[in-house]
């Protein structure tokens, strides 16, 4: 299979995908057998294509023409490639764990669930693999309303004014400001090909690429640069495996994913960096940072905490983009895959903790720790990784973006990213220290209630006291935290790989 | 044969519609219109591809000579216009027989295809004739025939919206009448393109201004632009699920294609955006029509009267898109007009496959909608998704282009403005997809199955070609791009 036909493959599989699940409504166990099955052939695709990328070769095909000079066009580049390896890998582990939690927690719908999911993956292959603007565009408002159901999936009051908001601030910022940034793009230049250096470089001067920045950087939505970032806690309702979707595998890496291709190959980092109209970002960046996670420590709802968490540490992403240097460009791009591991791994436990305990509030969760140990220990993994310390993954692109913030000459930034991972340590480490350490409350009467009598062994593992999760969520759980230790090793590897983009010889 | 296509797009149905009232056995008259609707496709498809090649085709009827004799003048832009009219004619009669039997009873079934067929040949002919009174005439026809088919509405308060409809409509046809005496009076002619070149050798005179003024007020009160659109909700709202479908996709089309003519073949540019100000005046009533019908579509309970309302926000877009006078933004205003009509012409559809099954389309009863009848609510979404521009619909297209011809003639707060008004479009779309699916449907519901394919597929035609050009646009953007090159050149 050639690069192109494997590009095809990958944006048209989780399709044919999604019919077949369709198919089998009747059938879950066949349903989530050709889940599985697709998210495993569509991560060996995507895996496939990374020694032709890392080699230099720039596969990909031509779909068709929307408007003439302009096609729906696909371009595999180093970037995208990162994208599409987290992307594509944590589908198959959501997957597995969409399995247990699903089932477990008698979910309505699920095939529609399942459905809707495949389709959110297959448009996140599209924006990975985008070879002009208007393709990623096209892409980026597929995976919005295709994540639409999945949001409102409990069909409860609460999910549908969450999904008013998740749709309202998406579409509206993506339409408003977005599509404005693209068009008047292609009427200043002519083009939307992602080019290395840039497009805007001298078409257009200062205050012009001042605005069109804003536009651009408020204009996706999904990166949740404050004031933008209401939907992402709003979303939470959502089931577990979707937070996971949202905020791991797909949605708000689409969204740092577009800001990084923007910056790179829409203005050029040298341009960028040359006429100085990005100062602005970086701060409110910067501000988004500290305030998201000033907010995360109030939180007592443990996805809410995680939903603030994840609107931190996107800035993390948007302010190494905004300091316009090789380092920051390389550092944002290792944080999504970082990132992805450990926040994923915190979802996947919050969602472990509520099948097996019902437990939503932090301050429930006195000595669950001894009841739950597996969970909680990967929970530490999780926490540790998104702080940031070795041996964990997320340490190396906290390294590199505070390389990037001393190369620039803007130590305060320095300042910033340290004190989010004091901010960071404070809002996530409570929980674990109360689980271990903290003694249970008296809610015995809950756990014993004769309701868990019925419980299964595929919908909990349980032995002595501890009453763990399914044993589904467990596994994925096992290989998000596994990732979240071995991404420490190989974050050379994701150096070597974007080092090109970021105009770095190898 | 080919030479007298011309004239048999609009005999056709001219013959058609007497011969409707004639054979009332049954199902006969549909049969017959849907005869004469397949037939005007064809003859449209084979006049474009004719036009593509040859530029413009002139015929004359009866062999009397223009500017005396009455001439047929099809350039890209009517062509293009003749097809939308006959593509949306052709579609909706296969729908037409199970929804019409439904609504009015099969005894009064062959007035309808009579009304609807004489409708048919007054808008092909006002788009295919190149004389000015001779439009009038189809313009009349169509008009008068259209009073008919709203009338023919099961609620009796479309016999008031018809009424209403015929108070203002004989208005606009009384200014426009008007406008073409005057300039009758001033030229002394009444062919198109020889009042072109005496209007263009002329100074500018009173008379000539007042024609003007006329002409246009009177030709937007045809095209509801706003705030002339007051007679539009009540006739869409009341007609019949098939005759809001077909008037929505092509009535206000071709009466924009009118202004078109006018504005650019008949007077010029210089005249039109020139001497006169008609470009402030076009930008600022567009802009307001996109946000304050949007705005009133947004508490509608009727969905029927929402997509009215959302009509007229829509034919702002078109007009806006006139309104910046260059080729983008003109063709913008072209592509639209054929979009529109497959989105909205669709989405009527749609709401007629509801009324079929529940005799309702107040936003009350939709709860559940999405799981009862999922084809039909389907096609209603995707038309949606359609109005508010998302990407991979024609919408998309059309905003796209208009966008582009804002910013070219530097208005980026047009621009601005063009996107932001379909956010308005996502609430009132979305106010719909909440209840039909997110509401449980019901306890008290019968259980009724999706609309008859004799329904859902034309329904899904145009739904399915709203898709289609919103992924190739070799048609219409190729098409519209030629045609306002043709009309801006004229000037």
């Amino acid at each position: 299979m050639d690069g192109g036909t494997a590009v095809a493959f990958a944006i048209g599989l989780p399709i044919f995908g999604t019919i077949l699940i369709l198919l089998n409504d009747r059938y879950p166990n066949i349903r989530e057998a050709i889940t599985i099955t697709t998210s495993i052939c569509l991560a060996l695709i995507v895996f496939g294509l990374v020694p032709e990328v890392t080699a230099g070769g720039r596969p990909g095909f031509v779909l068709a023409e929307i408007v003439p000079g302009l096609p729906i066009a696909f371009k595999v580049e180093p970037l995208g490639m990162l994208f599409a390896m987290v992307a594509s890998g944590l589908w198959v582990v959501t997957s597995i764990y969409a399995i247990g939690y699903m089932r477990s927690h008698h979910e309505v719908q699920q095939t529609r669930f399942y459905a809707c999911f495949a389709i959110a993956i297959s448009s996140a292959m599209g924006i990975c693999f985008a070879g002009n603007m208007l393709t990623l565009f096209i892409f980026y408002e597929v995976l919005t309303i295709s994540t639409y159901p999945l949001v409102t999936h409990s069909e409860t009051k609460d999910a549908v004014k969450a999904g008013r908001t998740y749709l309202g601030i998406l579409i509206g910022t993506s339409i408003a400001f977005l599509l404005l940034a693209i068009i008047w793009t292609w009427f200043l230049t002519g083009t939307l090909d992602f080019t290395p250096g840039g497009i805007l470089k001298g078409k257009a001067d200062g205050p012009i690429l001042g605005l069109l920045l804003f536009l651009y950087m408020y204009g996706i939505g999904k990166a949740a640069l404050m004031p933008m970032h209401r939907w992402l806690p709003a979303a939470m309702v959502a089931p577990t495996p979707v937070s996971a979707l949202l905020h791991a595998v797909a949605v708000v890496k689409a969204g740092v994913f577009t800001v990084l291709k923007v910056i790179v190959y829409i203005f050029g980092i040298d341009t960028l960096a040359g006429i100085g109209q990005d100062d602005w970002l970086m701060y409110i960046a910067a501000f988004t940072v500290i305030a998201a996670s000033c907010v995360a420590l109030t939180k007592d709802n443990l996805k809410a905490r995680l939903a603030y968490s994840t609107v931190s540490q996107l800035s993390y992403i948007i302010l190494g983009a905004a300091l316009a240097n090789s380092l920051g460009i390389i550092g944002g791009g290792i944080h999504i895959a970082m990132h992805a591991f450990g926040k994923i791994t915190l979802f996947f436990c919050a969602g472990a903790i509520l099948v097996a305990s019902h437990k939503t509030e932090i301050s429930e969760m006195d000595g669950l720790g001894k009841v739950m140990p597996i969970t909680f220990i990967f929970f530490f993994i999780g926490s540790l990784s998104v702080i940031g310390l070795p041996p964990l993954g997320g340490s190396w692109s906290k390294w590199y973006l505070m390389l990037s913030a001393a190369e620039a000459g803007q130590i305060i930034f320095m300042f910033v990213f340290m004190l989010s991972s004091l901010l960071n340590i404070a809002y996530l480490m409570p929980l674990v220290a109360r689980g271990f350490f903290a003694e249970a409350k008296e809610d015995k009467h809950h756990h014993d209630d004769g309701h868990h009598g019925e419980i299964s062994f595929w919908n909990g593992v349980r032995f002595g006291n501890i009453r763990e999760a399914p044993p589904f969520c467990l596994l994925a759980m096992t290989i998000t935290s596994v990732g979240c230790i071995m991404l420490f090793f190989y974050a050379d590897k994701i150096y070597q790989m974007l080092a090109p983009v970021a105009g770095i010889q190898g | 044969m080919t030479e007298h296509l011309a004239a048999l797009q609009v005999v056709i149905p001219l013959l058609c519609a007497p011969l409707c009232m004639l054979v009332r056995y049954r199902d006969w008259s549909w049969i017959v219109a849907l005869f004469g609707s397949w037939a005007c496709l064809i003859i449209s498809w084979l006049l474009l591809q004719l036009v593509m090649v040859d530029g413009i085709i002139s015929y004359h009827m009866g062999n009397w000579a223009p500017p005396l004799g009455i001439e047929y003048r099809i350039d890209k832009v009517s062509a293009f216009v003749l097809l939308i009219v006959s593509a949306i004619g052709a579609v909706i009669t296969p729908y037409a027989r199970e929804s019409v039997r439904a609504e009015f009873g099969v005894n009064r079934v062959y007035l309808f295809y009579t009304a609807y067929m004489l409708c048919l040949c007054g808008l092909l002919g006002v788009t295919i004739t190149g004389d000015a009174f001779n439009l009038f005439v189809f313009l009349e026809i169509s008009s008068l025939s259209s009073y008919v088919l709203i009338a023919l509405g099961k609620d009796r308060r479309a016999l008031t919206a018809a009424y209403q409809y015929l108070v203002l409509g004989t208005i606009g046809a009384t200014f426009i009448v008007i406008g073409i005496g005057l300039l009758y009076a001033e030229t002394g002619t009444l062919n198109m393109a020889d009042l072109a070149k005496r209007l263009a050798d002329q100074p500018l005179s009173r008379t000539i201004g007042a024609a003007f003024g006329f002409l246009v007020v009177g030709i937007s009160l045809k095209l509801a632009l706003f705030p002339l659109h007051l007679w539009l909700p009540n006739a869409y709202t009341y007609a019949p699920s098939v005759v809001s479908a077909f008037l929505a996709a092509t009535a206000t089309k071709v009466a924009v294609y009118v202004l078109l003519r006018f504005l650019f073949s008949i007077f010029n540019v210089k005249l039109s955006f020139g001497v006169m100000p008609l470009d402030s005046i076009l930008l600022v009533l567009a802009v307001i029509a996109m946000f304050a019908a949007s705005a009133v579509a947004i508490f509608q309970t009727n969905l029927k009267r929402m997509l009215a309302y959302s009509s007229v926000a829509q034919i702002g877009y078109m007009i806006l898109g006139i309104s910046f006078a260059n080729v983008n933004g003109l063709a913008a205003g072209i592509i639209h007009l054929f979009n529109h009509a497959l989105m909205k012409g669709g989405m009527f559809l749609a709401l007629g496959c509801i009324f079929y099954r529940i005799a309702s389309v107040n936003i009350n009863d939709m709860a559940g909608m999405g799981r009862r009848m999922p084809w039909t609510m389907g096609a209603f979404v995707v038309g949606g998704l359609g109005l508010i521009g998302v990407p991979l619909t024609v919408g998309f297209i059309s905003k796209w282009y208009l966008v582009l011809g804002a910013l070219e003639r530097d208005w980026w707060f047009a621009a601005a403005l063009v996107l932001l008004s379909s956010l308005l479009a996502v609430v009132y779309i979305w106010r719909v997809v909440e209840v039909a699916y997110l509401k449980p449907v019901p306890e008290d519901a019968p259980e009724i199955e999706d609309a008859p394919p004799a329904m859902l597929i034309p329904t899904w035609i145009l739904i399915g070609a709203s898709v289609y050009y919103g992924i190739n646009t070799d048609l219409t953007v190729g098409v519209a791009k030629q045609a306002a090159q043709q009309l801006l050149g004229a000037g």
